[in-house]
C-alpha cells in the first residue's frame, strides 16, 4: 500500500498507479459536482466554460456564504461547510465525465457501481473515498471557492475548489478492477444465510 | 401557560442550528462503544474520522455535516398550556426559513417535481411538524431533526401477510441493511416498524430511526427482535462506511403498533452516524434545552 501525493491536476498513467487500498492526499485544485449538476450537463445538453481536464470532482452540494469577490474567494462565495454525499445516485454519469470532460478521479461516500469501474479500467481513473458525515473536518482542507459556474442550481453548482493538503483519502476503485465495496457487499450477502440462522429465520 | 409563539420562532431557528452543530450525548458514548468494539483497522480509522470531526465542529462551531437534512420538528404539548395551533406551525415555519437565510445554511429542499429550490429551507409540506400531547403540567417540548437524505434513501416498507410470520419481517430488515450497504452512512441506526397501517409503519421506523441510543422499545416482542437484529446485522461485516468491519450500525430500533388481521406490514427507515437532534423544553420558568 503506497501514499500518492497528488498535484492536480494528473495525467492518465499517473491515475493507473492508484491502486485499491492505497491512500491519496490531493493539492492545489478539485471540483464540486452533484445530481443537478451532472442532469444539467449531461441530460440538458449544458456546457461548462472550467476545464475539468485530468481533474478530480468531489460529490458535494457545500454551505455557503455570498460575499463580496476578493482574491481569496474570488468565485463570490466564501466556504462554510463542506462535505460529500452518496456517490452512487450519480452512477450513470461517471462515463461522460471522463469522456467528455477529461475527469480523472472521483471522490464521494459509498462506493459506485460496475459501469464506473468499467469506465476507469477502459479511460484510466480510480474512486477514492472520503468519510462520510465528516464534512466539519473536510473544510478544514478548502482554502477558497475560486470559481462557480451553472450558480442558478446553487447549492448543486459546479464549484471549483483551492485544497490544501485534502485528505487522506483511500483508493476503494481502481483502474485494474479491483473495487472494496463491490468486495464487502458480497462479504455481506456470503453471510446473510449464518446471520438468518442466528435468529431463527433462515 | 400562554405558548408565546415568537419564543417558539427563536427557538425553532436555533434549534435547527443546534442540531446542525453537536451531536447528542448517547450518539457521543455510542461512538466510544464502537471504537472498543471494532476489530477492523479500515473500520477503526474511520470511525477515528468520525470522531475528530465532531471534536473539530464543536472546535470551530461549524456543521458536523454538509447536509442540512429535511428539517422535522415534533412538537409535545403538555397539559394547561393554551396555543394558538395554526400560528405555531406558522412560527416554526418561520423560524426554520430564518435559520436558512441568517446563518446561513443549504436549504436542501427543492419541489419534488420542478426541482426548483426556495434558498428557504421549506416547501410545500416541509418542514414536518408533527404534534403530539403528554401529561406534563405546563410543559411544550419541541425536538428538531435534521433528516439527512443519505440514510433517508435506505427507506422501506413491503405489506407482508400473515402467513410470512414475524421471520419475514426479521429477513426484510437483514436484507435491507445489506441492499444498503455503504450508502446511508453507516455505522448506523436501523429504525424498524412493524405493524400499523402502511403511513403508520413508515412512521413507527422514523420514530425508531430517530430514538435516543439507550433506550428500548416498550413492547416486549418488539424489544427481542430489537436486541437480536441489533446483534445480526453487525455480523454482516459491512461496516463504517461500507468498508468492512463490525460496526455496522449503532443499534436497531424497533417501534410497534397494532395491525389488521390480514396484515404484517415493515417499514425500515435509517439514520446515519451523524444522528443529529436537539430540543428544548418550554415552561413558564423559561426554556431549557436538553
Amino acid at each position: 500500500m503506497t501514499h500518492h501525493v497528488l498535484d492536480m491536476p494528473i495525467t492518465e498513467a499517473r491515475a493507473r498507479e492508484l491502486k485499491a487500498g492505497d491512500t491519496v492526499t490531493l493539492e492545489k485544485t478539485l471540483f464540486g459536482i452533484r445530481d443537478a449538476t451532472l442532469i444539467a450537463m449531461f441530460d440538458r445538453g449544458r456546457t461548462t466554460r472550467l476545464n475539468m481536464k485530468g481533474h478530480a470532482v468531489i460529490h458535494t452540494a457545500p454551505n455557503v456564504r455570498k460575499v463580496d469577490p476578493r482574491p481569496e474567494n474570488s468565485s463570490g462565495y466564501e466556504p462554510l461547510c463542506i462535505g460529500t454525499t452518496t456517490s452512487m445516485r450519480m452512477e450513470r454519469f461517471t462515463r461522460p465525465l471522463m469522456e467528455r470532460e477529461g475527469v480523472r478521479l472521483i471522490i464521494g461516500k459509498g462506493g459506485m457501481g460496475q459501469g464506473t469501474l468499467d469506465a476507469f479500467r477502459e479511460i484510466g481513473g480510480a474512486y477514492l473515498a472520503v468519510v462520510g458525515g465528516a464534512a466539519a473536518l473536510q473544510t478544514t482542507w478548502i482554502e477558497a471557492i475560486e470559481e462557480v459556474d451553472f450558480d442558478d442550481l446553487n447549492p448543486e453548482s459546479l464549484w471549483k475548489f483551492r485544497i490544501k493538503d485534502f485528505g487522506p483519502l483511500l483508493v476503494t476503485m481502481d483502474s485494474h478492477g479491483n473495487s472494496l465495496h463491490a468486495q464487502v457487499n458480497a462479504d455481506a450477502a456470503a453471510r446473510r444465510a449464518a446471520v438468518l440462522a442466528s435468529i431463527g429465520a433462515a | 401557560m400562554q405558548l408565546d409563539l415568537k419564543e417558539v420562532e427563536e427557538l425553532a431557528k436555533t434549534l435547527y442550528i443546534r442540531a446542525l452543530k453537536l451531536l447528542p450525548p448517547d450518539i457521543k458514548q455510542g461512538f466510544e462503544r464502537l471504537m472498543r468494539e471494532e476489530t477492523d483497522t479500515t473500520g477503526k480509522a474511520i470511525l477515528g474520522t468520525m470522531v475528530a470531526n465532531i471534536a473539530v465542529a464543536e472546535r470551530t462551531r461549524n456543521l458536523l455535516c454538509q447536509d442540512t437534512g429535511i428539517p422535522i420538528y415534533n412538537v409535545t404539548i403538555g397539559r394547561n398550556v393554551a396555543f394558538d395551533g395554526a400560528g405555531m406551525k406558522e412560527a416554526i415555519r418561520h423560524g426554520c426559513e430564518r435559520a436558512t437565510k441568517e446563518h446561513p445554511l443549504r436549504s436542501s429542499v427543492v419541489h419534488p417535481i420542478t426541482r426548483k429550490n426556495e434558498q428557504t429551507s421549506c416547501g410545500p409540506g416541509v418542514p414536518l411538524i408533527n404534534v403530539d400531547f403528554d401529561t406534563r403540567d405546563e410543559t411544550v417540548e419541541i425536538e428538531m431533526i435534521p433528516k439527512g437524505s443519505g440514510s433517508e434513501n435506505g427507506s422501506f416498507l413491503q405489506m407482508l401477510i400473515p402467513a410470512d410470520g414475524v421471520n419475514a419481517v426479521k429477513r426484510f430488515v437483514i436484507d435491507r441493511v445489506i441492499e444498503c450497504g455503504g450508502r446511508v452512512c453507516p455505522p448506523t441506526i436501523v429504525g424498524v416498524g412493524i405493524g400499523g397501517t402502511s403511513d403508520l409503519c413508515m412512521h413507527l421506523a422514523k420514530v425508531a430511526a430517530t430514538r435516543p441510543l439507550g433506550t428500548t422499545c416498550k413492547d416486549d416482542e418488539g424489544a427481542k427482535i430489537e436486541a437480536q437484529l441489533s446483534q445480526a446485522v453487525n455480523e454482516l461485516g459491512i461496516g463504517p462506511q461500507g468498508l468492512g468491519g463490525r460496526s455496522t450500525s449503532f443499534r436497531v430500533h424497533v417501534e410497534v403498533a397494532a395491525t389488521h388481521i390480514t396484515m404484517n406490514p415493515v417499514a425500515v427507515n435509517i439514520q446515519c452516524h451523524s444522528a443529529r437532534r436537539a430540543s428544548a423544553v418550554i415552561t413558564p420558568g423559561g426554556i431549557a434545552f436538553a
